[in-house]
């Protein structure tokens, strides 16, 4: 059925094909994301509603299920309001900054053997370059609104997304050593071998049975990273000014999209790095796409868990966690794992 | 006129543009923002000569964490543009003069390609091999003593540069993260037990 359509197309475009057959696949995967960020916003409400007790959104449609796109277009009719003073280029394009690399990063992920956009030697490098580019839009958010509040808002976040950066990183270098590669898709299929994979109870040989302490790191440091309950110092709607206080209407959304974008973006991450990607956790069920999707829904339903259940960190303690806590934590499992695949007992070969 | 050329263009382009910004911006933001878009350009060109590895890494590093820093104190800064003019044709000279050194130096590196000085032809990626795997290697094998003896210096301009702001203990209100999470209950509040009154 592709290779009909493939040849359909080819036949229509000429020349021009290749740029349309890539532009079509990136839309097939941005399109079902934004679908997936807007609905994450609602299934948020509604799970955090049920933990504590409440309906949540129930008015709009059917089980409130047209909720999120009546919020978007609230959002979309409201002015958007420039401060006097501030930078206006650069006050528009912060929101575009913090959202494009949520969903670049994309281009790289692989959703199973075949299915993936780009295949590149270093995808995982890629994928913590572009993500790191992230925390401009933050910055700049802060800087050109022309506010106080704003700009130290921007620098607390800014400052508390490099600092995790750092011990994620150190997670990630673990992650890369055993699998002896930079590209996702094989850092995936190195966590289908092992002792529990071929007795057929492969999610004992995914990563985060062995790299368990980086696991643990790493699930944490993605809450930080993308400025979630608990650490949400960017944004606490009563209490805490953060950097986006000068924003309003669809600029304002940008933001709350890249923060939605970037949790199904860090999630997908986690599945496909700890958690075996598209692998099936045993052995006589097939592998398939659907355990990825799976596994990404586990973990942002651990974000949202999480942030109806806990108080949120004070600041100088999210600092303490980050610094001296994971990355002394990091480095000693560096050597660790350094050491035990030197040893006999290497589980990696 | 081969669609990579085309791409080689483009980047250079807006490398150019991007490098003449960083030193005609009159905001110092705005200077640092074009410094930073012309990293990006940079990586580009480089992921061109198929050096992958470096080009991701200069927007990791470069990029992704030193220009952070950099906006931090750009922004925090205040910056009196005018004040920064005056000494501009006191410097001129010296400037210059640093200028055409570094035009002569690239100018020699570009030339010797032509006049045969160096001993190789510059070395060609091999199709399918990983650079960033090959690059590893080489580090950690013909290139230890040299990566150890960056990674020491490293430490030490790291360790100096903490030394050199360290200006001794404050006396601050500080309290200890670990001696207020083994806080209980009973360290801090008593409950009494007192005889019920009578409302009257």
């Amino acid at each position: 059925m592709v290779d009909a359509l493939q040849q359909f197309l080819q036949g229509i475009f000429g020349t021009v094909f290749p740029l349309v057959w890539v532009m079509l696949k990136i839309v097939l995967i941005i399109a079902p994301l934004l679908l997936g960020v807007a609905y994450l916003t609602f299934w948020e409400r509604k799970v955090i509603g049920w933990m504590q007790v409440r309906i949540g959104p129930n008015r709009v449609g059917p089980w409130g299920l047209i909720q999120p796109i009546a919020d978007g277009v609230k959002l979309l009719l409201k002015e958007i309001v420039i401060p006097s003073g501030a930078n206006k280029g650069i006050f528009l394009i912060a929101p575009m900054f913090a959202f494009a690399p949520a969903l670049a990063a994309w281009a790289v992920i692989p959703f199973n053997d075949t299915l993936l956009l780009a295949s590149i030697d270093a995808s995982l490098l890629y994928v913590m370059a572009i993500t790191s580019i992230g925390v401009y839009g933050i910055i700049l958010a802060g800087w050109s609104s022309n506010s106080k509040y704003a700009f130290l808002g921007g620098m607390r976040s800014a400052a508390q997304m490099i600092s995790y950066e750092i011990a994620m990183g150190f997670a990630l270098v673990v992650v890369l050593m055993v699998s002896n590669s930079l590209n996702l898709g094989d850092i995936v299929k190195s966590q289908g071998q092992g002792m529990f994979a071929d007795n057929g109870l492969g999610f004992l040989s995914w990563n985060w049975l062995p790299l368990l302490p980086m696991f643990v790191v790493y699930l944490i440091s993605i809450v930080a990273e993308t400025n979630r309950a608990p650490f949400d110092m960017a944004e606490g709607e009563s209490e805490i000014v953060g950097f986006h206080v000068e924003y309003s209407g669809m600029a304002f959304a940008v933001f709350f999209l890249a923060e939605y974008a970037n949790m199904i973006l860090v999630s997908a991450l986690t599945a496909i790095l700890f958690l075996g990607g598209w692998l099936s956790p045993v052995g006589f069920l097939p592998d398939s796409l659907f355990w990825l999707f799976g596994k990404i829904t586990a973990v942002l339903f651990f974000f949202l868990w999480i942030r109806a259940t806990f108080p949120r960190y004070r600041y100088d303690q999210i600092m303490r966690l980050g610094w001296k806590v994971f990355i002394p934590l990091c480095l000693v499992w560096l050597v660790v794992v350094g050491c035990w695949m030197m040893s006999p007992w290497n589980i990696w070969k | 006129m081969e669609f990579k050329t085309a791409v080689f263009y483009f980047l250079s382009a807006i490398l150019v543009f991007a490098s003449l910004r960083v030193i005609t911006a009159r905001n110092p933001v705005h200077a640092a923002l074009n410094l930073i878009l012309a990293f990006f350009s940079a990586a580009g060109v480089w992921a061109l000569l198929q050096a992958e590895f470096l080009a991701i890494s200069l927007i990791l590093v470069y990029v992704g964490a030193v220009m952070v820093l950099f906006l931090f104190v750009v922004m925090m800064l205040d910056i009196n543009l005018d004040r920064i003019r005056e000494g501009f044709w006191s410097y001129l000279p010296l400037g210059a003069i640093v200028g055409l050194v570094m035009v002569a130096e690239l100018g020699a590196v570009m030339a010797a390609n032509y006049l045969g000085v160096l001993e190789t032809d510059a070395p060609q990626a091999v199709a399918g091999a990983s650079n960033t795997k090959d690059l590893g290697r080489l580090i950690y094998t013909d290139f230890v003593y040299p990566f150890e003896l960056a990674s020491v210096i490293l430490l030490v301009a790291i360790v100096a540069a903490i030394a050199i702001t360290y200006r001794g203990p404050k006396k601050t209100k500080y309290t200890d993260p670990a001696e207020q999470v083994r806080v209980r209950a009973k360290d801090r509040i008593r409950v009494l037990q007192m005889p019920a009154e009578k409302q009257d």
